[in-house]
């Protein structure tokens, strides 16, 4: 296997995944490339991995022959400024995609790339106004495990011309292939904004919803007991916008966030968990006595857990409000005895579609819902 | 008995007599849709009032071995619910309730017959409405809508279907019920909702969509700006764009698209337009005040040579009324025509406008341009009369050079009608075998015996389990009688 012998080097302690050792690593430079390695690779197990930054997310794989480093698979291939759209490679940190006016308007941690983003499908308090990543994601390239190379969608926002695997393979956490190319609906970059930083309950961001400002984020804090809203767009109108959600939660204007907004709660090697609840929950979950901070304006919130009962509790209340909780990321005594995904409806039909793309289980074996 | 009486017989045990077609003369209104050139009778006509009985009817199907169609209103301009003719057409018209409207969770749950303006309606009194509005909406339904991925003139703004719907309770090929997403948004595991809508009716039938509801907007403003051709107004949109400004919709008509326009409704459009824009801007008042102006400068800046602004309600209806009928009163004018959808990135507009001038003028046709400017969704209306000799063939070819077109400029050959059975053809024109065969991994996982909607989308299909590259034989529509 000259491709693999090419391309591979040994595996570090630095490259195990939540405590798994890599056997072998690889960095392909080109699509091209890629397909060329995972169809050299069909005997081993497989794990894809970006800047690395969510690389403990997720349950451990139950297997790690290779790890696909994307960061060669690196920079923007199209910026069609007119047609409000870009083309980026995988491995491209979201930070170094400069595109002027304009905004690719997803949120991963600090040096997160567009494939790990995809992957992962992480978002942040703008997907209130700009959505996530299924809503921006236009176009897609992958590479199957059996290395054939297959694309859908395109370049062109408004698209109905097949299936959008775009969609599927948005936070499917390496378990289906490999993501080498994304193309992304872009917006203007917003001329101005403002924050509006208010002591204030929950419930209030209902209010902020009916008062129809337009806010691109709605957060709370309730360890802080903060609200914040984003207000972008021109400068009179982000002025008077600002100026009126100001005098409705009787809080101030300010140029800049909270210290707290889009931070994730959790400590680097503590329990972190994904709360989505339908919007007129949020303020149970928020009163509930144990903090949570995120969207008050779509329902996706964040919380720190101290251990697997308050994980529990959490589970089952947003469960018992309409909604899921996910456990993201936890150190490994803890991930060891935990179900991090929870309850998921559709597993049946979703375990098809892995043995479909991936019928010998090679793909970050174990890592997703259900053991898929 | 054949396969179809025994499911025939079958089906009328659980559905009841009267929901089970199977009289020639009754299922011959359901044999085409909105592409009315397609015609295939079915052998069975379900009208299922709840999910049980779809699921019944799907199960039915597939003890049996019989394909099924489902079929909302029928409106589909792709041949999407064109029926099998040995197969079952599911008509979910009878599921018409609207389960809830919850302006608190921003969502309503409605059944798949709903008319999509229904759903408007009863969410306005709440101070909130459903976005995707395709021109169709006052008689397409919402699961037809979620089949097809459907778009609308404001979908530039706020997005397709596919953003707007959060959750789904379909019935899968194997008749089993499952739901996918919810009111509650980010379920965990794979986005099978993202890979049903738009999917066409091949990965099963939806019987309940949840969709997000959108805040009514503060202020709406709409201007209509004449210019003296399409060149002017493609800058002009062009430059709205470039400013960063994003409307909800901006809309463009041809001169050919007024004549017919103005012969149908009346809508009086400026004389003398050679192309005339809509641009619709909703938002805060303080926003669309500031944006308002800047659109109405950057569009006198590109040679507007007259600029309405919609005053009230009834004149912005008027402006709409013009572009909303276009493709009906396109009869007014030619006896037959074709609606084309396509989709070409936004800067090409002049260039592939002037291509298709060319290309209508070498075919001998006339095409009107009617067409969601502000995302580059073209609709060409090839203009042709059956009675002579050859027109139907050259206006066919216009029409297929006019995707060939599309494609070469990097877009779609379709933005919101689907591929459906008009379709599946130029699909190998835009995807590779490879790209296809891994789409049909998803359709292999929903549907193995390959019974819901067959020979749509795909031109060829995969027969599941087999190794990928090798096709049986491509299926044509038996029955299908093309005029």
């Amino acid at each position: 296997m000259p491709v693999l012998d090419d391309l591979a080097r040994p595996g570090t302690d630095d490259d195990a995944v939540g405590g798994v050792p890599a056997r072998l690593v690889a960095a392909p430079g080109s699509t091209e490339e890629a397909a060329a390695l995972i169809a050299a690779a069909q005997d081993l197990t497989v794990v894809i991995r970006g800047a690395g930054t969510k690389i403990d997310w997720g349950v451990p794989p139950q297997a790690l022959d290779l790890i696909i480093d994307t960061r060669r698979l690196s920079g923007v291939v199209e910026h069609a400024a007119g047609d409000l759209i870009t083309i980026v490679r995988a491995g491209t940190p979201l930070a170094e995609i400069a595109l002027g006016d304009q905004v690719l308007a997803l949120d991963g941690p600090a040096g997160s790339t567009v494939g790990g983003t995809v992957a992962v499908n992480t978002s942040g308090p703008r997907r209130l106004h700009y959505g996530t990543v299924r809503d921006l994601l236009i176009g897609i390239t992958v590479v199957r495990p059996d290395g054939k190379v297959a694309k859908s969608g395109g370049k062109v926002v408004k698209n109905v011309a097949g299936y959008d695997l775009g969609k599927l393979f948005t936070g499917s956490y390496g378990t289906l292939g490999l993501i080498t190319e994304c193309a992304f609906r872009l917006h203007p970059r917003p001329r101005s904004l403002a924050y509006v930083r208010a002591k204030a309950p929950a419930e209030e961001a209902a209010r902020v919803r009916e008062a129809r400002v337009a806010p691109a984020a709605i957060e709370i804090d309730s360890a802080s007991g903060e609200l914040a809203v984003l207000v972008e767009g021109t400068p009179e109108g982000v002025r008077e916008r600002s100026a009126l959600l100001a005098k409705l939660l009787g809080g101030d204007v300010a140029d800049d966030p909270p210290a707290w907004w889009g931070v994730d709660p959790w400590p680097s090697d503590g329990i972190g968990m994904k709360l989505s609840v339908p919007l007129s929950a949020v303020p149970e979950l928020a009163a509930g006595g144990d903090p949570v901070r995120g969207s008050a304006g779509t329902g996706v919130l964040y919380a720190a857990a101290d251990g697997i009962t308050q994980v529990e509790r959490l589970r089952a209340q947003c469960v018992r409000l309409g909604g899921h909780a996910v456990v993201l990321t936890a150190p490994s005594p803890v991930r060891d005895i935990l179900d991090m995904w929870g309850p998921v409806p559709g597993l049946a039909l979703m375990r098809r579609v892995k043995d479909q793309f991936d019928p010998g289980h090679r793909f970050a074996p174990g890592r997703f819902v259900g053991g898929i | 008995m054949s396969g179809i009486e025994e499911l025939a017989i079958r089906l009328r045990a659980s559905l009841g007599h009267e929901r089970v077609v199977t009289d020639r003369q009754e299922l011959r209104t359901y044999e085409c849709d909105g592409l009315a050139h397609y015609k295939v009778v079915p052998a069975l006509v379900a009208l299922p009032q709840n999910t049980a009985q779809v699921a019944e009817v799907v199960r039915a199907c597939a003890d049996a071995g019989v394909p099924f169609v489902a079929r909302g209103s029928g409106t589909g301009l792709s041949g999407g619910a064109l029926p099998h003719a040995d197969g079952v057409l599911i008509v979910t018209a009878q599921m018409r309730a609207i389960r809830s409207i919850s302006p608190e969770d921003e969502r309503a749950v409605v059944e798949p017959g709903v008319i999509n303006l229904q759903v408007t309606r009863a969410a306005t009194p709440h101070g909130y409405y459903y976005a995707p509005d395709p021109s169709s909406q006052q008689i397409c339904s919402i699961g037809g809508n979620v089949a097809e991925n459907s778009g609308g003139a404001h979908c530039l703004k706020y997005g397709f279907t596919t953003n707007h719907v959060t959750g789904l309770e379909v019935v899968t090929p194997d008749g089993a019920i499952t739901r996918l997403g919810g009111r509650a948004p980010d379920a965990p595991g794979y986005d099978l909702l993202g890979a049903f809508v738009g999917s066409e009716g091949t990965l099963g039938v939806a019987t309940e969509v949840t969709v997000r509801l959108t805040r009514l907007p503060e202020s709406v403003r709409t201007l209509l700006a004449a210019f003296r051709g399409t060149d002017e107004a493609g800058a002009a949109t062009s430059a709205i764009i470039g400013a960063g400004v994003v409307p909800a919709a901006i809309e463009m008509m041809d001169a050919l698209a007024i004549e017919a326009a103005e012969a149908a409704v009346a809508c009086g459009y400026p004389a003398g337009a050679g192309a005339v824009l809509i641009v619709e801007l909703d938002g805060p008042s303080a926003e669309v005040a500031a944006q308002f102006d800047e659109v109405n400068r950057l569009c006198e800046a590109n040679g507007a040579f007259e600029i309405r602004i919609a005053a009230d309600d009834a004149e912005r209806a008027l402006f709409w009324k013009g572009r909303k009928s276009a493709f009906a009163a396109v009869g007014r004018i030619s006896p037959d025509y074709i609606v084309q959808d396509g989709v070409i990135p936004r800067t090409a507009l002049p260039e592939v406008l002037r291509r298709i001038d060319e290309l209508a003028a070498a075919h001998g046709v006339r095409v009107a341009n009617v067409f969601h400017a502000g995302d580059g969704n073209l609709h060409p209306l090839v203009l042709f009369d059956d009675a002579v000799e050859g027109q139907a063939e050259r206006a066919e070819e216009a029409s297929g050079a006019i995707i060939d077109l599309c494609i070469e400029y990097g877009g779609s050959i379709t933005g919101e009608h689907g591929v459906g059975a008009d379709k599946a053809k130029y699909m190998p024109r835009m995807f590779t075998d490879d790209d296809l065969d891994t789409m049909q991994l998803v359709r292999c996982a929903f549907d193995p015996a390959g019974i819901a909607n067959p020979g749509k989308i795909f031109p060829t299909p995969r027969l599941c389990g087999e190794r990928p590259g090798r096709h049986r034989g491509a299926v044509e529509y038996e029955g299908a009688e093309v005029f």
